[in-house]
């Protein structure tokens, strides 16, 4: 049956087919579709949302000794979090097939950095896959299930962006099953990485990266396309799509098999060609490689080592004779940038309004909340990865010293601080530091489109489940002053803030309102300015709310946006904002 | 590259741009086309600006439009049709909304809307279909069925049948909304025709 899948509802169904038993993640753009799509098969295969990457990993690694076909999905950063337990995952190797899907985000759509994580595949030495579309994406899932248990080794599922979100056509089939064994079948000098056992397993890895050489060799994961030996292309992933289009007259060699190279078949590949290029986005990784081989190409000195490509890249840094002919006119650089904000309703608003006029140092973190960053709330100073504003926040305060006295905060989501918060909270509490730590609780990971975490009291599959209190963990952790605030509730908010600070000890204000955009979130009736009260002051338009803009001598609600939440009427100082239906007009 | 027909839609997070490119996709493929349809999720949709790209033909390699590719742009408001014109190709074709939806720094005062958009989206020497899908939208039962509108006007402009078009709508909206939609469409069709 034909279907329109994304390159992540492609994966899944891939899973699906291919018998995989356990499927786990953390959320992180753009791999969060993977595990939601599996969700569709939970009859047939277990799926979870970890509170982490690295715990995640930990779990499909578990069910693969125990012999069960396993996926685990996260974005690239994700996979430094699961880095410690995937390095010597390559040394005990697996039972049960086990695949490690790795979405890039060249041009960081959404993401802190552009690292390109084919590196980890050649860094643990084990296999990696790239699919440059959904039915590839697809069939490579059980061809790496395949490699994995020929060759008892993890394998990577390397996607990008524009493979993980381009919809592209997919033939679907119907699922083969894999037995799983009755028990666990103890295996000590595989599965116990002690250095006695290590050290037989190293060589073990040095021999299978061999083996795997030779089978990328003749697998037909690697692909020549003969035609014009006048120009021939080395590329793979989505690059594989522009080259494609943009030299149709050229022999290309598809490389699937990213890891471990064919190196035969790309000496003869290049023996044959008059020009070589190689084209791959982000990183020289397959040119370094070929360029040992002592082949001459073409790649990186023409083409960027930043941001994803397209065929206009390709055309402006490869072709000689360019398009001469000239597009339209770009005027984009000279209109309002259209930037992304924290909706209309966001109970982070309040938050981020009351740091910026308490003039703090805020160490942020991953989520929706880094908008917090932007004017008019501008109340962000540092970002960096997921569960950082914590540890930051208390190497600020210990640079400073009394300097930084009642000024630092550090913020970070429900979610993010269960991924990797908790750890830097016990650090302040354990070192005697004494932070403001402000959790922006919206009950929901909400950044990657609202999935649940271990306080919403839900799980992936829908199960009703234990739901943690921020409140009471951060006790139990050690925090002796722990204040729970509404923050649409802007004095109460200010005040427990402001009274937190002034101690010398650590503290957790727990912000807590749901996310506006939560189905169970009812909408209250919409605000409206009273054009007669308003002085055109322009405190409301310093919340950033998209529903109020300026107006003609005063400023405007848009009540299609408006949910009603009242930050803005707290802050008009002749309350001229008034619920719909109560004004007097 | 003549062979493929390349649509980018572009509007405001929240507007269902993502909605109409999947329309539009299903549509080709049930044609038997070739499809590719991208877009990027995250961070973007919060109120931002929203991209779609969808290509069909024979055989679509890429699953972006590059820089003077498409051959139509189906704006969802005309502040996004302006950013996104030089995507067109020479002879492309814009079909945007008329609807004026302020950037959170205009909305702030920061910054100032553009006077005449309509008029410098003409000045492109393009053919620029525009019309008012708001109103259209609220006309047929809700302001968000300006996708439905917008598709509608689309369909004028693209050779696959108004009637695949109905028939996918029906298939990809809520059933308690496919009234609405149905005749959002036909108001967007005829309002060009």
């Amino acid at each position: 049956m034909k279907k329109l899948l994304s390159g992540n509802e492609a994966i899944a169904r891939g899973a699906y087919e291919n018998g995989v038993k356990v499927a786990t993640a953390y959320p992180g753009t753009p791999s969060t579709e993977i595990l939601e799509s599996v969700v569709d098969y939970k009859d047939d295969i277990y799926c979870e949302w970890s509170p982490n990457e690295k715990v995640a990993m930990e779990v499909a690694i578990g069910s693969a000794f125990a012999g069960a076909r396993s996926l685990v999905a996260m974005k690239h950063v994700g996979l430094n979090v699961a880095a410690d337990p995937f390095m010597t995952l390559s040394y005990t190797g697996i039972k049960g097939g086990l695949v490690i899907v790795t979405a890039d985000d060249p041009s960081m759509h959404s993401s802190q950095n552009e690292q390109d994580n084919r590196h980890y595949a050649r860094f643990a030495k084990v296999p990696m896959l790239e699919p440059s579309d959904s039915q590839e994406a697809k069939e490579m899932v059980g061809e790496a299930l395949d490699i994995s248990e020929d060759f008892d080794t993890p394998v990577m599922l390397r996607t990008t962006t524009r493979i993980s979100h381009a919809k592209t056509i997919v033939e679907t089939k119907e699922r083969k099953e894999k037995e799983v064994p009755e028990e666990f079948e103890k295996n000590p000098d595989k599965f116990v990485m002690v250095p006695a056992n290590a050290k037989k397993r190293h060589p073990e890895v040095e021999k299978r990266i061999n083996k795997l050489k030779e089978f990328a060799e003749n697998s037909s994961l690697n692909k020549i396309e003969w035609q014009s030996k006048d120009l021939g292309i080395i590329t793979g992933g989505v690059a594989y799509n522009y080259a494609k289009e943009v030299f149709p007259e050229a022999s290309v060699l598809k490389l699937g098999l990213t890891y471990p190279l064919p190196d035969k078949k790309i000496k003869e590949f290049a023996k044959e060609i008059k020009e070589l290029y190689v084209i791959e986005e982000l990183d020289p990784f397959l040119e370094d490689q070929i360029k040992a081989m002592e082949i001459k190409v073409t790649g990186k000195d023409k083409l960027p080592l930043t941001f994803e490509y397209n065929t206009k890249v390709l055309k402006d840094n490869l072709l000689d004779n360019k398009d001469e002919e000239k597009n339209n006119e770009d005027q984009s650089e000279d209109l309002p940038a259209r930037p992304p904000a924290l909706c209309a309703g966001c109970p982070h608003r309040g938050v981020f309004y009351i740091l910026n006029k308490l003039g703090v140092t805020v160490t942020g973190d991953i989520g929706c909340y880094a908008l917090g960053v932007a004017p008019p709330l501008s109340a962000m100073d540092s970002v960096v990865c997921m569960g950082a504003s914590i540890g930051n926040a208390h190497g600020v305060e210990l640079a400073l010293g009394e300097k930084s006295k009642s000024k630092v905060v550090g913020v970070i989501g429900d979610s993010t601080f269960m991924h990797s918060g908790i750890t830097a909270l016990l650090d302040i509490v354990y070192n005697k530091g004494a932070s403001t730590i402000v959790i922006l609780d919206n009950r929901i990971t909400a950044m990657t489109g609202h999935q649940d975490n271990p306080t919403t009291g839900k799980t992936l599959m829908g199960e009703d489940t234990v739901q943690v209190d921020l409140a009471e963990l951060s006790k139990a952790l050690g925090v002796n002053s722990v204040e729970v605030v509404d923050p649409y509730n802007l004095s109460e908010t200010k005040e427990t803030i402001e009274s937190e600070l002034e101690k010398d000890e650590i503290s957790v204000i727990v912000a807590r309102r749901e996310c506006a955009l939560l189905k169970s979130v009812e909408r209250k009736e919409p605000f409206t300015v009273d054009t007669n009260k308003c002085i055109n002051c322009g405190q409301c338009l310093d919340i950033g709310c998209p529903a109020i803009s300026q107006g003609d001598g005063h400023t405007i609600i848009d009540d299609y946006l408006c949910t009603g939440c009242e930050v803005c009427v707290q802050v008009c100082p002749v309350d001229a904002i008034l619920r719909v239906g109560d004004s007097d007009e | 590259m003549s062979k493929s027909v390349n649509i980018m839609l572009a509007g405001v997070g929240g507007q269902g741009v993502l909605l109409a490119s999947e329309v539009i996709s299903k549509v080709a493929m049930e044609k038997g086309y070739d499809v590719k349809k991208s877009e990027v999720h995250g961070m973007a949709q919060r109120g931002g600006s929203v991209v779609s790209n969808v290509r069909f033909g024979e055989k679509i390699y890429s699953p972006i439009i590059a820089e003077g590719e498409a051959d139509i742009l189906l704006a969802f408001e005309k502040l996004e049709a302006l950013r996104w014109l030089n995507y067109l190709k020479k002879d492309g074709i814009i079909i945007t909304n008329t609807q004026k939806i302020d950037p959170l720094p205009v909305a702030n005062g920061k910054e100032k809307y553009p006077e005449n958009v309509m008029d410098k989206l003409e000045k492109s020497g393009l053919k620029v279909i525009g019309l008012d899908a708001l109103s259209k939208a609220r006309e047929a039962g809700t302001q968000k069925a300006i996708n439905t509108v917008l598709l509608g006007a689309l369909a004028n402009e693209i050779d696959i049948s108004k009637d695949l078009f109905e028939k996918v709508i029906k298939e990809s909206v809520p059933k308690s909304t496919i009234k609405i939609n149905t005749t959002a469409f036909k108001s967007g069709f005829e309002a060009i025709n």
